[in-house]
């Protein structure tokens, strides 16, 4: 069969089914969710784990298939999100549905940015690509403080309010940030499958020879750079919309590139479904200790030492190791059988 | 203005030299481990504290306090490597260093803010006010001890990698870990000691810090985007390089305060990484990355 089976055991074709309709019922039920459990508290986690698992999903689209670190993701998150408030407030627009159309706008401008910031960062590799991304985010961050003509600085920028009450608030929101999460994982997904993702995988596995191989990596890194702002442009600019205002440090925020990492990793890197879970795991558990913990130490510390625990225990991520483990179960169960389908896949 | 720019430079130096200190050790650690060490950044800001706690509890003066602060950092950087760092798998080993290091700052972090609260502090002692007057400028006795005491442990740094044994195997491991295992050199052990040396040496970059800024513990964060631009803008693994970029940093971003405008100081210390690697991509000094080993 194709390489692309070997990590995602459960992209074997017997499992066919079984995926299409679990990803069916999961459709339904995130779009039902909202009209289910209408707790505001609640829809607002929903949304923001889907914000951030867009995003996760998109940081590994680029960073899990092509193995370089960018912890600099919120340069296009904020990006985003200024450009969706400079453009509502410059065309005095009244918040409506209607705005949420300027979303993927947001997004091609992030893209934009993607762009120069791109071509400089990935004429690095590795450990430098990693540094020159921080210190794009903090360029980008130290823009927004000092650049008061395009983005007020630290007094911030105000989003036009939407005009849906207070009791369907969240609703259009969760609605909108499950489009934008539905768009990173189809994007994901495509790539994964694609002759492109196998050229990203190979950049991943060895640059040099995948280069010597006729891969056009300069090219198809940059493109993958580029998506990948721009999806978390997007995400940004419902974020933007949401809050309602837009500061530096909230649309620049530190933070918000370890945390997608890390949902990523404890995901899976390099699959599709990997950042998804990472994502529902913890979002919902980030919100929680912030809410439960305001004495801010401890909270910091029961999540570095979460973080810790994860990477320690499961540095493969939940999707691959599970993954290896129904492998074992298998070769255990049915030697032959099992043999007999590694052989065909390989 | 010749006159602004001139003291911009000097005082460019100076502070360059203090961010060389703190740096040296992530330098170190790279070099030697490869890995990218994100907790430098609370580390300086442990020795601060360490400091400050000996300071203002038991009255020693910072300097003679890192007779103490050293040991206890060293020890700290040791058990940061036992516990967390060699179980990393050698697989995405870059990537889960810095995901761990974070953590590891994270949690060093909350460990402070939960002792000391937020309130910031700053460490004091006679030479943190007073200043040398020479030639018409004012130099802060604090830097200029401070400035000592970095290339005080700077050389000794040189010293102990060049000139004793087990800076011997350190270099080795730098320049070939396969190759020095292979020849008997334990790199467990190295890597123990190469994290407890960097650690400790940033006890004094840190009791510079606290005494040349007031602190508290969100300092890590800005602290470590500085450490991270130096050591990649000198070259990673190269610790003369991360002296001369901390100082070339420094001084632009010194003369654009006074040149330009403060506001737009910071900016440029960051946009000076941006345009030395588009010119040369590893760095002032840095080598050409191997194939991954």
């Amino acid at each position: 069969m194709s390489l692309q089976e070997t990590a995602d055991p459960l992209a074997k074709p017997i499992y066919a089914n079984l995926r299409r309709s679990v990803t069916v019922v999961a459709l339904i039920a995130a779009i039902a969710f909202p009209f289910v459990f209408s707790n505001p508290a609640v829809t607002s986690i929903a949304m923001f784990t889907l914000l951030y698992l867009g995003a996760a999903s998109t940081w590994n689209m680029f960073c899990g298939f092509t193995g370089y670190m960018a912890l600099g993701n919120a340069v296009f998150y904020g990006s985003g999100a200024y450009f969706f408030a400079n453009l509502t407030t410059h065309l005095n627009l009244n918040g409506g549905v209607g705005l949420f159309a300027l979303v993927p706008l947001a997004g091609i401008f992030a893209g934009l940015v993607a762009l120069p910031v791109g071509w400089i960062a990935l004429r690095t590799r590795r450990h430098t690509f990693v540094v020159i991304t921080i210190a794009m985010f903090f360029i980008f961050q130290l823009l927004a403080y000092n650049l008061t003509a395009l983005t007020n600085g630290s007094a911030g920028m105000q989003v036009p309010s939407p005009i849906w009450g207070a009791k369907t608030y969240n609703t259009y929101f969760y609605l909108a940030s499950l489009v934008v999460a539905l768009i990173a994982i189809g994007l994901a997904w495509l790539v994964r499958r694609s002759s492109f993702g196998l050229e990203l995988l190979a950049i991943r596995d060895d640059e040099d020879r995948a280069v010597g191989l006729g891969v056009h990596t300069t090219k198809i890194k940059l493109l993958t750079f580029v998506l990948t702002g721009a999806v978390t442009g997007m995400c940004g600019a419902v974020y933007a919309y949401y809050l309602g205002s837009v500061y530096p440090p909230f649309a620049f925020e530190a933070i918000f590139d370890v945390t997608i990492a890390l949902m990523a990793f404890l995901g899976g890197l390099g699959t599709v479904t990997g950042p998804i879970i990472g994502a529902l795991l913890i979002e919902p558990a980030q919100q929680w200790l912030t809410l439960k913990f305001t004495n801010g130490g401890i909270a910091l510390i029961m999540f570095g030492a979460l973080f810790l625990i994860v990477i320690r225990y499961m540095p493969e991520g939940i999707v691959t190791s599970l993954a290896q483990l129904i492998r074992k179960r298998m070769r255990m169960k049915a030697p032959a059988l099992a043999d007999a389908q590694q052989g065909a896949s390989s | 203005m010749g006159t602004e720019i001139a003291k911009a430079i000097v005082g460019g130096v100076l502070t360059g030299g203090v961010y060389a200190l703190m740096a040296a050790g992530l330098t170190l650690i790279f070099g030697v481990m490869e890995i990218i060490n994100i907790a430098q950044g609370a580390l300086v800001v442990v020795g601060a504290y360490l400091s400050f706690v000996l300071q203002v509890h038991l009255h020693i003066d910072p300097f003679i306090g890192l007779i103490f602060t050293m040991p206890i950092m060293f020890v700290l950087g040791v058990t940061i490597e036992w516990g967390f760092i060699r179980k990393l798998k050698t697989q995405n080993r870059t990537a889960l260093s810095i995901l761990v290091t974070y953590a590891i700052a994270i949690v060093l972090e909350g460990i402070l803010t939960m002792i000391f609260s937020t309130n910031l502090k700053t460490i004091d002692a006679w030479y943190v006010e007073k200043s040398l007057h020479v030639f018409g400028f004012y130099l802060p006795y604090v830097y200029l001890f401070g400035f000592a005491l970095a290339a005080g442990l700077l050389l000794a740094l040189y010293i102990f990698l060049y000139r004793t044994r087990s800076g011997q195997s350190i270099r080795a491991a730098v320049q070939n870990r396969t190759g020095a295992e292979l020849i008997g050199i334990n790199i467990n052990r190295v890597s123990a000691l190469t994290f407890g040396v960097g650690v400790a040496v940033t006890a004094g970059g840190g009791m510079i810090f606290g005494a040349t800024n007031s602190f508290n513990p969100n300092s890590s964060y800005d602290l470590i985007s500085r450490l991270l631009v130096i050591i990649v803008l000198g070259g990673l693994g190269s610790i003369g390089g991360s002296l001369i970029a901390a100082i070339m940093a420094l001084v632009i971003e010194d003369v654009t305060a006074v040149v330009w405008s403060p506001v737009w100081a910071s900016t440029m210390f960051f946009a000076v990484l941006i345009v030395v690697l588009i010119v040369r991509p590893n760095g002032l000094f840095g080598q050409k990355a191997t194939r991954a080993q």
